[in-house]
């Protein structure tokens, strides 16, 4: 997955390193390493990589991870900008 | 969920409690034995008869009103009732099936009957596979079982892979726990975990399943292949068992869903390519629409293979990151061709309009890839957006007054 980089500083993902236990959960359900528990806390190691899919913040469970997760999709977008963010979106 | 009379599930024996504190691994084990049901006798060879020779007579589990996958090898009795037993290898319809699925032909009806399976002869310590009804999402997991003894658990997904599932969050905490309850899971295993895809991730919180219904969430492999592998290590997995890969094969085979999604929106717009083409002096003209329309198409149709095969083939060698670029970069290539092929019987502005029609359709073809790739984040997507849909409309607006106006200029 290396060869493929997105844009960069532009993911919502945060983390809360006061709030952290260092359990490793987002660790693990991360498909793109963008995570790494260095003890006793977790830190972002690779930031750029994040899709902000969600996983780790709904896995979190001290919710110490933020992150507005969506659908990275062109036609998604579309209607979003066209019936609002909260209109039911068929699409994808 | 919890109105539900699970208890009055059918069983066909009785329940053991399996997980009683002073049950020992031998007392764990319910008898898990297929179903001997006789079958009817097949017809003798030297039978007497016409036509061609009749099938085989029907299988003993076939039941009036429902119709048997091919895939069900035999049930198995359990405490919570026949558990149908699945064949490990794919037959000629699963490829038959996947690849109409892969076309995008009724693929939201390509799904099993959400529930238990089993696969090998599981008992009560075996492992809980979970994942979607997606027939492929299923097929994927079932093949990469082969000696492996386990129960399958299939939520309800609508007929959706578990990645995009999970987005919807049909593949939820939520849905886990309703067919957890349904199913009387708890009355069929003594141990309290199940595996989980780590793509399912975004829509299910492991914490929620532990409280809805007392199963603990491990989160497997991404790939099915990896299962064993993973089993085979104590459910513990290597790193690179959790990374997500995009290669070539994988990239090439989502391209039919993708066209097969444009092919709608395609004839609108090839209609107005031809009307457009036949406005000129003597108001419309037939011949024009018909001749001028066909090369209008050409550079819809070049535009089309730019941006929505041949961006997602390269891209990872396509220059740039944002996709609507690399739609540009394929689309300028293909209008080339376009001019090639076509341009010889067109003004030098006509030319110039096909190239681009087949930029901006490739444009915007490859950043409705974006939805297809498993690294655009939101954020990044609507960014890119904001500053490729100007230039698209930009163009189209540009080439559809220039392609009117053409006759008239000549």
């Amino acid at each position: 997955m290396q060869n493929f980089r997105y844009l960069e500083n532009v993911t919502t993902l945060e983390l809360d390193i006061e709030k952290c236990i260092g359990c490793g959960m987002c660790e693990i359900v991360c498909p793109h390493t963008v995570f790494k528990v260095e003890k006793p806390k977790a830190a972002i190691a690779d930031r750029d990589a994040c899709m902000e899919c969600g996983a780790c913040a709904t896995n979190c469970p001290v919710a110490a991870i933020n992150v507005t997760p969506g659908v990275g999709c062109a036609s998604y977008i579309i209607q979003t900008w066209i019936k609002g963010k909260d209109a039911v979106i068929e699409c994808c | 969920m919890k109105e539900l009379p699970l208890k009055k599930l059918n069983t066909d024996r009785e329940t053991k409690d399996c997980c009683s504190n002073n049950s020992q691994n031998t007392e764990c084990k319910p008898e898990l034995q297929p179903i001997g049901i006789p079958m009817a006798k097949p017809i003798e060879d030297d039978a007497p008869c016409c036509g061609p020779k009749p099938g085989p007579p029907s299988s003993p589990f076939e039941k009036p009103g429902y119709r048997m996958w091919h895939f069900v090898a035999d049930f198995t009795t359990t405490p919570v009732g026949k558990v149908p037993r699945i064949d490990t290898t794919l037959k000629i319809q699963d490829f038959a099936g996947t690849l109409r699925a892969r076309l995008g032909i009724l693929r939201d009806r390509y799904r099993v009957a959400p529930g238990l399976y089993s696969v090998g002869r599981p008992t009560a310590e075996s492992p809980v596979l979970v994942t979607a009804n997606y027939k492929l999402s299923f097929d994927s997991l079932r093949r990469e079982l082969a000696s492996i003894d386990a129960w399958i658990l299939v939520l309800d997904t609508r007929g959706v892979n578990v990645w995009c599932a999970a987005g919807k969050r049909t593949f939820s905490a939520e849905e886990v726990i309703r067919q957890v309850n349904l199913i009387g899971l708890e009355r069929l295993v003594c141990h309290r975990e199940l595996i989980l895809p780590q793509l399912g991730a975004p829509g299910v919180s492991s914490q929620a399943v532990k409280k809805g219904c007392g199963f603990k969430v491990v989160w497997g492999p991404i790939r099915a292949k990896d299962l064993k592998n993973f089993l085979n290590n104590r459910c513990r997995t290597e790193a690179a068992t959790r990374q997500l890969s995009f290669t070539i094969a994988e990239r090439t085979v989502l391209i039919p869903v993708e066209l097969s999604l444009i092919v709608k929106p395609s004839l609108a717009i090839l209609l107005a390519v031809f009307l457009l083409s036949g406005i000129g002096p003597e108001i419309f003209s037939f011949s024009a629409a018909w001749i001028r329309g066909l090369n209008g198409a050409v550079a819809y149709l070049f535009g089309v293979l730019a941006g929505a095969i041949i961006v997602p083939i390269l891209l990872p060698w396509l220059p740039m990151r944002r996709f609507y670029i690399k739609g540009i970069l394929t689309g300028l290539v293909a209008g080339i061709f376009v001019v090639l092929l076509v341009g010889g019987t067109m003004s030098r502005l006509e030319s110039l309009t096909l190239l681009l029609i087949t930029a901006a359709v490739s444009s915007y073809a490859a950043m409705n890839f974006t939805g297809a790739t498993p690294y655009t984040s939101p954020s990044g997507v609507e960014k890119e957006m904001r500053q490729g849909i100007p230039i698209q409309i930009i163009a189209v607006v540009a080439a559809v007054i220039a392609w009117v106006a053409a006759p008239f200029v000549n």
